[in-house]
């Protein structure tokens, strides 16, 4: 398990002292797409926040090239590790959004140190990534919830990182772009050779994008394995209830995981 | 000066034209403000032309002694301080904003404005005399209750456990503030002499302000200023709030003391200089943000002017509607603040961002 990009070992996190989620042991490969799934509550997006070094963890550390995030300066960190929050801004002042996505430079640049024109080719490159460039002049607080997502996540590409935590990515996207992510996703692993984290509550968008899948329920890792190894039946029943259903899909072959009416129910 | 590098790759994040567009605005508001001294230094109960006071500026000697103790003596360091007053409130009003996410927030949020009333009272009902630097013991009371004030509302929003956050420290100031006009009122009635003379100190004012007053207050204004001017692209990464500036590498809660150190600093000294002025730094930094739009380095920059702008124009008007009486010039600036505020809110729709 060694030699990892990112490592944990039995990494307990939370908040003051009350543990959400305990004895959390992952190793994270470059190239490598993991998926945290789980019910509403279960640690997700705290474990997320630990390994992104927003939250200290309660027990154990996180490891970066086999060195503990909390020994290095936060900057430091940054430049190699990118997070995109779920929460988006609530009263978005009128940055605009190349202001936004410029900010993703900060780690590299410092903040008092005028932006490079090596930091406006990646900004440049991010927001046409991610198909913001029209919106380069708009004000964020203009934007609709699909366009702020891409734009956050547009901003974590601008920092160049090699691992990419995504909290809910999908979240308020349309079909399109929910296609557009699995493929940016795809290729930030298999062509730029970045390790991501994401976090998913829709079960189908997982087996499309996610090499490894961490089931978390209970305070613990449930499940980690392959897609087809933890979208099973009586792996999920557990934990989501017995009103599920996992098809397999007919082209790809790819476990399907769709809610069902629960018994009794109308029809 | 820029030209080079900026025209030969187009850059997104500050193109060519918004930064000259930037600059060609700030000159403007820059020359704007110079008129507006300029005024302020004309009229009063002795009026000058532009020209006398052209020669009046550059060969005092020329100058009858009565116009010229009116002019260097009183109208100049007056002028003066609102510019810096104005400019200071206005620059703290703006970093308070970007630090709360809130367009509601003014340079007193977190408890500055009541603090320095109690200090202020204090001096007056204990009969205290010990000044500083040639100032008297009430702007040094009125500033030592405005930092004491703000440090006391972050130890108890700190206090909850962790950080504080947003929130404890809205609400910390806000409950501070209450306690503290409380004390103020307790003190007034109980020692029943000098209100009237707190209450006209409260109400804000330039009169009878010297030049050891700019002497004392300049130094503190800069020191706040370029603070906030240096933590100007923190705040921008803040106001898309504190889990992506933190996942930046933003060590939040250094930069968040910072801020609220610095633009204490100002709206202390403020208070101190001229009493509580209200609304210039709510307005200053709403009129910038809605011609520059939020990054800090340049909405400071025309936030200070803009305030500084207003509070001048605010000055000549509380000693010109009533001639010779003064009106204290925070009564003005409500006045004329609080409907022009409203009527911004009604041309954005009711959106304050």
């Amino acid at each position: 398990m060694s030699g990892g990009l990112l490592e944990t070992e039995n990494l307990s996190c939370g908040y003051e002292r009350c543990p959400v989620i305990s004895g959390v042991t992952l190793s994270l490969r470059p190239g490598e797409v993991l998926a945290l799934i789980g019910p509403n509550g279960s640690g997700k997006t705290t474990l997320l926040h630990t390994l992104g070094r927003l939250l200290a963890p309660i027990e154990g550390t996180v490891r970066l090239d086999g060195r503990s995030i909390w020994e290095r300066p936060a900057r430091e960190v940054a430049r190699a590790l990118a997070l995109a929050p779920q929460r988006a801004v609530q009263t978005a002042w009128p940055l605009t959004v190349a202001e936004a996505v410029a900010l993703g430079r900060a780690p590299h640049r410092g903040w008092l140190l005028p932006y490079t024109s090596g930091d406006h080719g990646s900004v440049r490159a991010a927001m046409e990534r991610m198909g913001v460039s029209g919106l380069a002049r708009r004000t964020v607080s203009t934007l609709s919830g699909g366009e702020v997502r891409r734009v956050l996540l547009a901003r974590a590409l601008a920092q160049t990182p090699r691992i990419m935590l995504l909290d809910e990515p999908a979240t308020y996207l349309d079909l399109h772009y929910q296609a557009e992510l699995l493929g940016l996703v795809r290729s930030l692993a298999r062509e730029d050779g970045l390790a991501v984290v994401l976090t998913l509550h829709d079960l189908a968008l997982v087996a499309p994008c996610a090499d490894r899948v961490a089931l978390l329920a209970d305070g613990r890792l449930r499940a980690v394995g392959t897609p087809a190894e933890v979208l099973r039946p009586e792996v999920l029943a557990p934990v989501y209830g017995p009103n599920l259903e996992v098809l397999t899909h007919p082209r790809t072959g790819d476990p399907l995981v769709l809610p069902r009416l629960p018994a009794g129910g109308p029809g | 000066m820029t030209s080079g590098p900026a025209a030969a790759t187009p850059l997104p994040a500050e193109t060519a034209p918004d930064r000259r567009r930037f600059r060609g605005w700030a000159v403007l508001l820059g020359v704007v403000l110079l008129a507006s001294m300029a005024a302020s230094l004309c009229f009063g109960a002795v009026t000058l032309t532009p020209l006398q006071l052209w020669t009046a500026l550059w060969s005092p000697a020329d100058l009858d002694p009565t116009q010229r103790i009116i002019l260097w003596d009183l109208r100049l360091p007056r002028t003066l301080l609102a510019v810096l007053v104005g400019g200071g409130l206005a620059a703290a009003g703006t970093a308070f904003q970007a630090l709360f996410r809130n367009a509601l927030a003014d340079p007193y949020v977190v408890g500055a404005s009541s603090g320095a009333a109690l200090g202020a009272t204090l001096v007056l009902t204990m009969g205290w005399s010990t000044g500083f630097a040639g100032l008297g013991p009430l702007p040094v009371a009125a500033f030592l209750g405005a930092l004491l004030a703000v440090a006391a509302a972050l130890l108890l929003a700190e206090s909850g456990g962790g950080s504080a956050s947003i929130a404890s420290l809205l609400l910390a100031g806000t409950a501070l503030g209450a306690m503290l006009s409380a004390a103020v009122s307790f003190l007034l009635l109980w020692r029943d002499q000098p209100w009237f003379q707190v209450f006209n100190w409260l109400l804000g004012s330039f009169s009878g302000r010297s030049w050891a007053h700019v002497t004392v207050s300049w130094p503190y204004f800069a020191v706040s200023f370029v603070s906030l001017w240096f933590m100007a692209r923190p705040l921008d990464a803040l106001t898309l709030g504190e889990e992506t500036a933190a996942s930046l590498g933003l060590p939040v809660r250094r930069v968040r003391i910072g801020v609220i150190a610095a633009a204490t600093l100002a709206a202390g000294v403020a208070v101190a200089i001229s009493g509580i002025i209200g609304f210039v730094g709510l307005i200053a930094p709403h009129l910038a943000r809605l011609l520059f739009g939020a990054g800090h380095r340049r909405l400071l920059v025309a936030s200070a002017l803009l305030g500084a702008i207003l509070l001048v124009w605010a000055d000549i008007g509380a000693r010109s509607v009533l001639a010779p009486v003064e009106v204290p010039v925070g009564i003005l600036t409500a006045a004329l603040g609080g409907p022009f505020f409203l009527f911004i809110l009604r041309r954005r729709g009711g959106r304050l961002s």
